[in-house]
C-alpha cells in the first residue's frame, strides 16, 4: 500500500540552474493541497555552478523537520550525482537525469533507479538551449507530480503563482510540466510507486507558507520601522530586501514621499552607528546582519547599552567562527549577542522560532528598545530566515506602538526638572528628550563616557557604580516585559526539553518518537533573554532537562549555568553543529544515550 | 563699564544663549578659539539653538561640542563613527541643523571609511575637523594628516605622506569644501556662516595647532609653522540678511553671492587668478599645487549651491521620521493583499 502524504524528496542540482522555482512550485502545490510540508534549501556560497540540494518533506502528522535521508532523490547535477545516491534511504527511489553517467560501482542495488531523459522530454518545447535547461527542472516536477498523483490544476495554479504575470514563461513551463507528466505516464504507468498524495480539504486553511526573512521584513513595515541601515550579508540580506520591496509599494504617499529611509551603509560599523543615531533622535531604527557583521557592531552595541539609546539588530545566524559557512545554519551567536561589547553589557535578545514570530517580534523589538532605551537583538538563523515554513496566517498587529518615556516641552515644563539618567520611577528606566524639543531644560549631552544623572562627564567611583547598578535594575525590569516561553507540559512527566529558535520542528518530532518508546517529555521553547520567571518555573517542575541547541559549546546551557546556577546540574546538552537544520533522530539518539548512562549509574 | 541689556538676534536669543560648559582643554588650545567662533557664527546667523544638534566622535576636538550651544542636544559618540551617527540623526529629524566636530585621528584614520561615504551621501551637516596632525589625548603620536618629515615631540620623524582631507572631500563629491586656521576669525566666521546655510555636507578642515604636542621646532603644525605657510585662496566676507552691517567686507575686486535667506557672501580675489568656487577641478589643482609648495592653502575651495541633501534625495516627508509611528502602519487590507502571495 502506498504511503499517503508521507515522503521526502531531495533534488540535487547546480546553483544558478533555475531549479529553485521548480522546487518552490512543488512545495507550494503540496501546501495548497493541505498537506503539511516543509522545504529546506541547502545551497553553496556561490553565484552559479556549485552543487545545491533542495529538500521537501510532506508529513501527514505535521513533522516537517529535515530528515537525514530522503525517500526520493532527483539527481540533476553531474558533478555530484554519484555521491548523491547516498541521499536516499534503502528502498528509496532515485530519478537520474539519463545523460549523467554513473560508475557501475556507485549504483546502489538497494534503491530503485529510474533514468529520465529530461533532454528528450523538453526537446520539442523550445529552440533555445538555455530555456530547455530551465524547463528540464519543471519536467522533473511533472514526473514526480504524475507519480505522486498531484492534481494538475493545483500544480498549474502554483506555477502561475510562481511566475506572476509572465504569461509566456507560464505557458512554456506548463508545457514542460505536462511533458514530464506524459513521460511518467507512458514509461512508469504500471510501476507501483509507493508514495502518493491526497488533498486534505482544510488542514492548511488559514495558513501561509513563507520564510522568516520575508516575514521579518513585513514585520518591520507593520511595526513602525522608519529607518533601516544595513550592509548586505548572507543570510540576512533578503530580510531588508523584503522590507524595501513592501515599503516601496505601500509606504510611499501620492507625492512620492517615503515615510521611511533605507541606507545601504559602507560596513556594519556604519550601519549600526546610523541606527544608533536615528534611535537617539527618536526614530524606530533597525539593521539586519549575520555573525561577522554582529562582531563589527560590538562597539556601538555598548554605546547603545551605556548611553541608553534604542536600537534593533536582526542577526540571522550562519555558521561561524570567522566567515565560517556563510550559507549554513547555526545557533552560534547566542553568547556574543547577549554580551555584545566590552565592559559589563547585557542585551535583551529575542528568539523567534517561526516566520510568524519574526513578523510579530519586529514590533516587539522596537517597543522594547524604546521602552527600555536600549539595544534589542533579534536572533534568528538561516533555517528560519531562508527556508519555507508553514504556519498560521499573521494577524494584523493592533497593539499600539510603545514609544517609551519621552518628555515633550509641555511635560518638561510641568516636571520642573529634567535629569537624563535619573531613575524617577524606580524601574531603572530614565526619561529622555528628543532633538528639537523647544524648552530650555530639554537639551542634554549624550556620551559613551562616564556620566552622572544629568549626563555630565564624571569619573566619580560612586557615580559610575550607581549608574551601572541602575542599568542592572533596568535589566531586571526587562525580565517582566520580554516574550514568555512557550511550554507544553504532559501530566506525570518530570523530564523536560528546553530549546529556542527553529529547533522545535525537530524536537516536536523527537518527542513524538520518544513518546512512542514510552518516554513522555515536557517541553519549553525559550523566546527571549533575559530569562523570565516562567523559565525558572519550568526548571523547577522538571527533574532532568535536556537543552537542545545548534552549537558546539552549549551556549544556552552556559547562560543557564551563569544566570540560574541553581538549575544547571539538572541539565544535559543535546548538541548538533554541522550547519544543517536539526533532525529529530539526532535529538532522540542523544537523549536516549544520556538516559541509558543514567540508568547504568543507578 | 557697559550696562546695556544683552542684544538679541533675530531668533530672540542672546549670545550667552549659545555658550556651553567650561572647556577642559589645554590653556591656549586652538580648539577653544574655534569653539568661540562657532558660538559667534550661530548667534550671528540667528539659528534657534533648539533647532541645532551637535555631534562628535572621540578625541580632544570631539569634546568641544560640550563647550558651545548648551541649549542644543549633543552627542559625543564613538571613535570614528561621527559620520554614520550623524547620518542617522539627520534622517530621523531632517529639520535640525547639524554641526559635527571631529579631529584628524577621528576622521582621517579610524573614521576615514565612514567619512568618505557620508560625503557621497551629502548628509546635511556642518562637518568640522579640528586638524592638528597629532593624537593629543594619547600623548603625541602622529595622525594621518601629519606631514612627511614632521617631527614629533618625542623626536620621531613622520615617514608617511599626509592625507589632505580637502582634496579627499573634493574627490568624494562633497558639496562644500573649505580650509581655515583656528586663529583666522576673518576667514572662519564667513565660512561658518555659509556652512550653517549649506544644504548638504559643509566640510571645513580647520588647522588648529596642538600646543601640548605639536607646537615645537620641527613640527609642521606649530603655530609659527602654520602662520608661515598659510596662504589664503581668497578673502571672504559675509553680510547677514536684513542688515547692511558688514561683518567683514573685503576691499578690492569681489564677487557677491546671495543666499536663500537674503544673506550675501563676498569673495575677493587675492592673486591675479580668481578661483572659481564652482569648479571642483580648479580646487583640486590649487590644492595640489599648494601641497607641492608646502603651503597651507586656506579659503573656500568648492561650493555647490544646487546641492541636494540626503533627506531630499531619499524623498523623505517634511514631518521628521521620528514623529511617525502608528500612521506608518499600512491597513488590514494591505496585509491581506500581501499575505495572499504566500497562500
Amino acid at each position: 500500500m502506498a504511503q499517503v502524504n508521507k515522503f521526502s524528496i531531495t533534488v540535487a542540482t547546480a546553483n544558478g540552474s533555475g531549479s529553485q522555482s521548480a522546487n518552490n512550485i512543488l512545495a507550494r502545490t503540496l501546501f495548497r493541497m493541505g498537506v503539511p510540508v516543509g522545504a529546506k534549501n541547502l545551497f553553496p556560497s556561490n553565484i552559479a555552478g556549485l552543487p545545491t540540494w533542495f529538500s521537501i518533506r510532506a508529513n501527514e502528522e505535521g513533522f516537517t523537520a529535515r530528515q537525514r535521508l530522503a525517500d526520493i532523490a532527483v539527481l540533476m547535477n553531474p558533478a555530484t550525482a554519484a555521491d548523491d545516491f547516498n541521499l536516499v534511504r534503502t528502498g528509496g527511489y532515485v530519478f537520474l537525469n539519463s545523460e549523467i553517467k554513473i560508475p557501475e560501482a556507485k549504483i546502489r542495488p538497494d534503491v530503485q533507479l529510474i533514468k529520465v531523459p529530461f533532454r528528450e522530454i523538453v526537446q520539442p518545447l523550445s529552440d533555445s538551449i538555455k530555456l530547455r535547461k530551465l524547463l528540464a527542472n519543471i519536467a522533473y516536477v511533472g514526473v514526480l507530480a504524475e507519480l505522486l498523483k498531484i492534481p494538475q490544476d493545483v500544480l498549474a495554479d502554483a506555477l502561475t503563482h510562481q511566475f506572476g504575470d509572465k504569461q509566456k514563461v507560464i505557458d512554456s513551463n506548463l508545457n514542460a510540466l505536462l511533458a514530464g507528466r506524459a513521460w511518467a505516464r507512458e514509461n512508469m504507468g504500471d510501476t507501483l510507486f509507493p508514495f502518493r498524495t491526497r488533498a486534505n480539504a482544510c488542514s492548511n486553511d488559514g495558513k501561509i507558507m513563507i520564510d522568516g526573512n520575508t516575514a521579518a521584513g513585513l514585520g518591520l513595515v507593520f511595526g513602525g520601522c522608519t529607518f533601516v541601515a544595513w550592509y548586505p550579508i548572507t543570510p540576512s540580506s533578503s530580510l531588508v530586501e523584503s522590507f524595501i520591496e513592501v515599503a516601496e509599494k505601500y509606504r510611499v504617499n501620492e507625492n512620492g514621499e517615503r515615510d521611511f529611509a533605507v541606507v545601504q551603509a559602507e560596513d556594519e560599523l556604519a550601519s549600526i552607528a546610523m541606527v544608533v543615531g536615528a534611535g537617539w533622535a527618536g526614530a524606530r531604527a533597525a539593521t539586519a546582519t549575520s555573525g561577522p557583521g554582529l562582531s563589527l557592531m560590538a562597539e556601538a552595541a555598548g554605546l547603545s547599552y551605556y548611553a541608553e539609546i534604542p536600537a534593533v539588530i536582526w542577526n540571522v545566524q550562519r555558521v561561524g567562527p570567522s566567515t565560517g559557512l556563510p550559507t549554513r545554519t547555526m545557533q552560534g551567536d547566542l553568547l556574543s549577542a547577549y554580551y555584545l561589547s566590552h565592559g559589563d553589557t547585557k542585551h535583551v535578545v529575542l528568539l523567534p522560532g517561526t516566520p510568524g514570530e519574526c513578523f510579530y517580534y519586529a514590533q516587539t523589538a522596537f517597543d522594547l528598545a524604546e521602552i527600555l532605551q536600549t539595544l534589542v537583538i533579534v536572533l534568528t538563523d538561516l533555517d528560519i530566515g531562508m527556508n519555507l515554513h508553514v504556519g498560521p496566517r499573521f494577524n494584523y498587529p493592533h497593539d499600539e506602538m510603545s514609544r517609551g518615556k519621552v518628555l515633550n516641552a509641555e511635560q518638561l515644563e510641568k516636571a520642573g526638572e529634567f535629569k537624563r539618567y535619573k531613575d524617577v520611577d524606580q524601574d531603572g528606566i530614565p526619561y529622555r528628550t528628543l532633538t528639537g524639543t523647544p524648552h530650555p531644560a530639554a537639551a542634554y549631552f549624550t556620551r559613551g563616557t562616564g556620566h552622572d544623572e544629568s549626563g555630565l562627564y564624571s569619573e566619580s567611583p560612586d557615580v559610575y557604580k550607581n549608574n551601572m547598578l541602575r542599568l542592572a535594575r533596568k535589566f531586571e525590569t526587562a525580565k517582566t516585559m520580554v516574550p514568555k516561553p512557550e511550554c507544553d507540559t504532559r501530566s506525570g512527566s518530570r523530564i523536560g526539553i528546553v530549546m529556542f529558535g527553529g529547533t522545535h520542528e525537530a524536537v516536536g518530532e523527537a518527542r513524538f518518537i520518544l513518546q512512542k518508546q514510552g518516554m513522555e517529555t515536557n517541553c519549553m521553547r525559550i523566546r527571549a533573554l533575559p530569562f523570565c520567571y516562567e523559565v525558572e518555573e519550568f526548571f523547577d517542575r522538571n527533574e532532568r532537562v535536556y537543552v537542545v541547541e545548534q552549537n558546539r559549546d552549549a551556549q544556552m546551557m552556559t547562560l543557564i549555568r551563569s544566570e540560574m546556577p541553581q538549575y544547571w546540574q539538572k541539565c544535559h546538552s543535546v548538541l548538533e553543529f554541522d550547519g544543517l537544520p536539526l533532525d529529530a533522530e539526532t535529538v532522540v539518539e542523544q537523549i536516549l544515550k544520556v538516559e541509558e548512562e543514567l540508568r547504568k549509574k543507578c | 563699564m557697559e550696562a546695556k541689556v544683552a542684544e538679541k538676534n533675530r531668533a530672540g536669543f542672546t549670545k550667552a544663549d549659545y555658550a556651553g560648559a567650561k572647556s577642559t582643554l589645554c590653556m591656549g588650545c586652538g580648539h577653544d578659539t574655534i569653539t568661540s567662533h562657532i558660538i559667534t557664527a550661530f548667534y550671528q546667523a540667528g539659528v534657534n539653538p533648539y533647532d541645532v544638534t551637535k555631534l562628535s566622535g572621540i578625541g580632544c576636538s570631539s569634546k568641544t561640542p560640550a563647550y558651545f550651544l548648551s541649549k542644543s542636544h549633543g552627542f559625543n559618540s564613538i571613535h570614528g563613527r561621527m559620520a554614520p551617527i550623524a547620518t542617522g540623526v539627520h534622517l530621523a529629524n531632517a529639520n535640525q541643523t547639524l554641526i559635527g566636530v571631529s579631529g584628524d585621528g577621528d576622521t582621517a584614520s579610524i573614521g576615514l571609511g565612514s567619512f568618505v561615504h557620508m560625503l557621497r551621501r551629502n548628509v546635511r551637516m556642518i562637518y568640522l575637523v579640528e586638524n592638528n596632525g597629532v593624537y593629543g589625548l594619547t600623548k603625541g603620536q602622529f595622525s594621518a594628516t601629519a606631514d612627511r618629515g614632521s617631527k614629533s615631540k618625542a623626536g620621531f620623524v613622520n615617514p608617511y605622506d599626509s592625507i589632505d582631507l580637502c582634496a579627499l572631500a573634493l574627490e568624494m563629491g562633497c558639496t562644500f569644501v573649505a580650509r581655515s586656521f583656528s586663529g583666522d576669525a576673518k576667514q572662519l566666521l564667513p565660512l561658518l556662516n555659509m556652512a550653517i546655510r549649506h544644504k548638504g555636507t559643509a566640510f571645513i578642515d580647520i588647522i588648529s595647532p596642538c600646543i601640548a604636542y605639536a607646537n615645537h621646532e620641527g613640527s609642521t603644525r606649530s603655530f609659527d609653522a602654520v602662520r608661515a605657510a598659510n596662504v589664503s585662496l581668497q578673502e571672504l566676507g559675509f553680510i547677514q540678511p536684513m542688515t547692511e552691517i558688514k561683518i567683514d567686507y573685503p576691499e578690492g575686486e569681489a564677487k557677491t553671492v546671495e543666499l536663500h535667506d537674503g544673506s550675501r557672501v563676498i569673495l575677493r580675489k587675492l592673486s591675479s587668478e580668481h578661483h572659481d568656487v564652482t569648479k571642483r577641478d580648479a580646487a583640486l589643482l590649487a590644492l595640489n599645487e599648494a601641497r607641492a609648495r608646502r603651503e597651507f592653502l586656506t579659503g573656500l575651495f568648492y561650493w555647490d549651491q544646487q546641492s541636494v541633501p540626503l533627506n531630499e534625495a531619499l524623498k523623505l516627508p517634511s514631518t521628521p521620521l521620528r514623529d511617525l509611528g502608528e500612521q506608518t502602519r499600512p491597513s488590514v487590507e494591505v496585509l491581506d493583499e500581501i499575505l495572499a502571495r504566500y497562500e
